[in-house]
């Protein structure tokens, strides 16, 4: 059948299975909007190109499919480029497409005319120019499989304008054909009993797991290494909800703001599992100190990962489900009483700790409050900084999928719109997105979306007036010397919610916490709830940078 | 150390960007780039020459097999493989010089592929100290301009 580019590309997204479609109009993207516009595929209209990347990307970890963008070309484009950014460095499959000037006019400093294949190069796990209507067809079906396989990452098309004005016969590819990329999915068996033995004959072992044990789907298998082999596990960021926090042999978080058992058991461990992780400087601290009595054991897709930062002792490239589905027929329990009861010690007397107070409201008592009040049923967006580590600590994550958080490029303004491609994805969750209030004023033009179209998103602003987490470094590490961090002049965030159409509660008593949570969890709408908390709180316990990890501030030991 | 790194990549816009940026982003100077068609014209080779942190380097050699047009990379450090560059140098030459120089080409057994009243062209394919040495022996006789191409390099044996 002959078709335009426009009619192929909107028919191979759907072949795709795409549902939504997160962006913004423009010049060059206008015959595409035309045929969008009697298609099924639902587009969301966001306020700035940054939100239609973060809603896709929060799309795409919140339900395993792929989230897709569209911008149109210059500034639309590269608006994209950080939540490209962001889905790069956490991993993430979404396909960005982005319009782009005529192929005649390309490289002309044409009106809206930017090189974006160049810009996102770094940032891309692929990208493609479409030269030619007939590719097009078999471009869409590589990219959303490139994207979705492997190392998952972010492939972006860029589109000139004539190609998707073009005709040609519309041929359907069958199959994708990359001779360059062909991600290894099975583990080496021979590595795999090597890695068994070693566990077993461990006395001191550690799991620590990342991303790799969401985007693998394999936390039932992790589970079932843990209870089998009576194996301690730590998640990094990433990993949150890949291991049942509420677990006896959960650890909890590792790294800078991680719990201290987590950090003292991998410094003490003589096994160290790492599985789907990648050894992120905020999860290692001071390399030379990091884990130095262990055997190293590292389960990953990215062969590239792999000695990357450390020397490893057993490298085990493939997908983690697979590979752990083989491991685990290997692994025999054993009761390693010592090292569990010296955990359990450490747990004792370090527990994960804040000074609550009688009237004050401390941002760890409110994160406590909307995990109690969501019962499991609740997917977390964070901003970036004290917010984003408050809800890793004191929220309780026991799934996969509940917590989606910019943990490669930490990037500020991701929660807001993550949580709507969140809440589309899974409609019958509660979706918080834990702001802060600078981070949140960063997106907050979102506000305006969600009002729209009644995505029923709730914010949850830490409102301490001042980019919290630096002004934490300043307190801690610059003389008390607070330079650039006072948010003095901050909207009033309940009028905002108010004027975009949205809820908003102000709350200034303890008392008013648990309450407001509730109304806001009740009401079939966006809400944003404005807690005041106390401006002086940080973030502990804390490993200060390039220190070793089990050197940490606010713990006891 | 030097690193001779040889990518077998598909004929495709933007590949060479990829790479290039891949060695460049991690703050690595490129010392040599060789780019050609092989016997099928959808691939090119890529030779590259680039000295580093061996363990630096190797991450980057795994990075640039992660490419998706890239179907192959062989860093032939320790191994044994056959290296050429192609040079041409543009040499001083008065009319009563002219046989000395003739009989430096012939040791090194290059051309004279063009031959002025002042000046010689002379090609030289070889390995980098073979060229080198031909050089120092031209050098007083002085050079007006020399082109260098980047190194190709073959594996030896069956591979």
């Amino acid at each position: 059948m002959i078709k335009t580019g426009s009619q192929i590309l909107v028919d191979a997204l759907i072949r795709e299975g795409v549902e939504y479609l997160f962006g913004i109009p423009g010049g060059v993207v206008l015959p595409l909007f035309d045929v969008l516009f009697e298609s099924p595929i639902k587009f969301i209209l966001t306020r700035h190109e940054q939100g239609a990347g973060h809603a896709a990307d929060g799309y795409a970890r919140a339900t395993g499919k792929v989230g897709v963008c569209l911008a149109t070309s210059g500034p639309g484009a590269t608006n994209l480029t950080t939540a490209i950014a962001t889905a790069f460095m956490d991993s993430i499959p979404i396909v960005a497409i982005t319009g782009q000037v005529k192929t005649f006019l390309i490289g002309n400093d044409a009106f809206q005319e930017a090189d974006i294949i160049g810009i996102t190069r770094p940032i891309t796990k692929h990208s493609y120019l479409v030269k030619d209507v007939k590719d097009l067809a078999r471009i869409v079906k590589e990219a959303f499989f490139i994207a979705n396989t492997g190392r998952r990452g972010p492939v972006l098309i860029d589109l000139p304008v004539d190609v998707t004005m073009e005709k040609c016969e519309e041929v359907i590819p069958a199959e994708v054909e990359l001779p360059g990329y062909k991600p290894r999915y099975e583990g080496n068996i021979r590595q795999i009993k090597h890695a068994a033995e070693v566990i077993n004959s461990s006395k001191q072992p550690v799991v620590y797991t990342g991303g790799g044990i969401i985007t693998s789907e394999c936390s039932k298998e992790l589970l079932g290494l843990s209870e089998k082999g009576n194996l301690p596990v730590t998640t990094t960021l990433m990993g949150l909800g890949g291991f049942p926090e509420d677990h006896n042999l959960s650890l909890g978080m590792l790294g800078m703001h991680g719990t201290a058992y987590a950090n003292f058991a991998v410094t003490e461990s003589d096994v160290l599992i790492a599985i789907g992780a990648r050894f992120d400087d905020r999860v290692t601290g001071k390399i030379d100190e990091f884990a130095p009595h262990a055997k190293i054991i590292h389960i990953d897709i990215d062969p590239a990962s792999i000695g990357k930062t450390v020397r490893v002792d057993i490298p085990v490239v493939g997908d983690a489900k697979n590979i752990l589905q083989e491991l685990n027929k290997y692994i025999h329990f054993t009761e390693r009483k010592e090292w569990l009861d010296k955990i359990r010690l450490w747990k004792e007397k370090n527990p994960l700790s804040y000074k609550n107070s009688g009237n004050v409201i401390k941002p760890q008592y409110v994160i406590e409050q909307i995990c109690d009040a969501a019962k499991g049923n609740a997917i977390i967006t964070t901003e970036v900084g004290q917010n984003q580590m408050w809800a890793a600590q004191y929220f309780t994550f026991t799934k996969p999928r509940t917590f989606l958080s910019s943990g490669g490029l930490g990037t500020m303004g991701y929660g807001f719109p993550a949580a709507i491609g969140a809440q589309l994805g899974c409609p019958d969750k509660i979706v918080v997105d834990i702001a802060g209030d600078g981070s949140i004023q960063m997106n907050i033009q979102e506000l305006s979306t969600v009002a729209r179209l009644n995505i029923p998103v709730k914010i949850a602003i830490l409102n301490n007036g001042y980019l919290g987490m630096v002004r934490q470094w300043q307190e801690l590490f610059y003389n008390r010397r607070y330079s650039g961090v006072n948010l003095n002049g901050n909207p009033d965030f309940v009028k905002l919610a108010e004027a975009y159409g949205a809820k908003g509660f102000l709350v200034e008593k303890k008392e008013d916490v648990r309450p407001t949570i509730e109304k806001a969890f009740a009401i079939k709408g966006p809400v944003i709830m404005d807690f005041r908390i106390d401006p002086t709180e940080n973030v502990f316990p804390m490993v200060p940078a390039g220190q070793a990890i089990h050197r940490m501030i606010g713990t006891m030991a | 150390m030097r690193h001779v790194i040889s990518l077998l990549v598909e004929n495709k816009v933007g590949v060479l960007a990829r790479i290039t940026g891949l060695i460049s982003g991690r703050g690595f100077n490129i010392d040599s780039l060789a780019v050609g068609e092989t016997e099928n014209p959808d691939l090119s080779r890529i030779t590259i020459i680039v000295k580093g942190d061996d363990a630096i380097l190797e991450q980057v050699r795994k990075q640039l097999g992660k490419v998706i047009d890239v179907l192959k990379v062989v860093d032939f450090t320790n191994e044994d493989f056959v290296e050429r560059d192609l040079m041409m140098v543009k040499v001083n030459c008065p009319i009563g010089k002219r046989g000395e120089i003739i009989e430096i080409v012939d040791i090194f057994r290059g051309k004279i592929v063009d031959v002025g009243q002042k000046d010689l062209i002379i090609e030289i394919a070889g390995t980098e100290e073979k060229l080198e040495a031909m050089l120092s022996l031209l050098k007083p006789y002085g050079i007006k301009e020399l082109v260098q191409t980047g190194s190709i390099a073959i594996a030896r044996g069956a591979k």
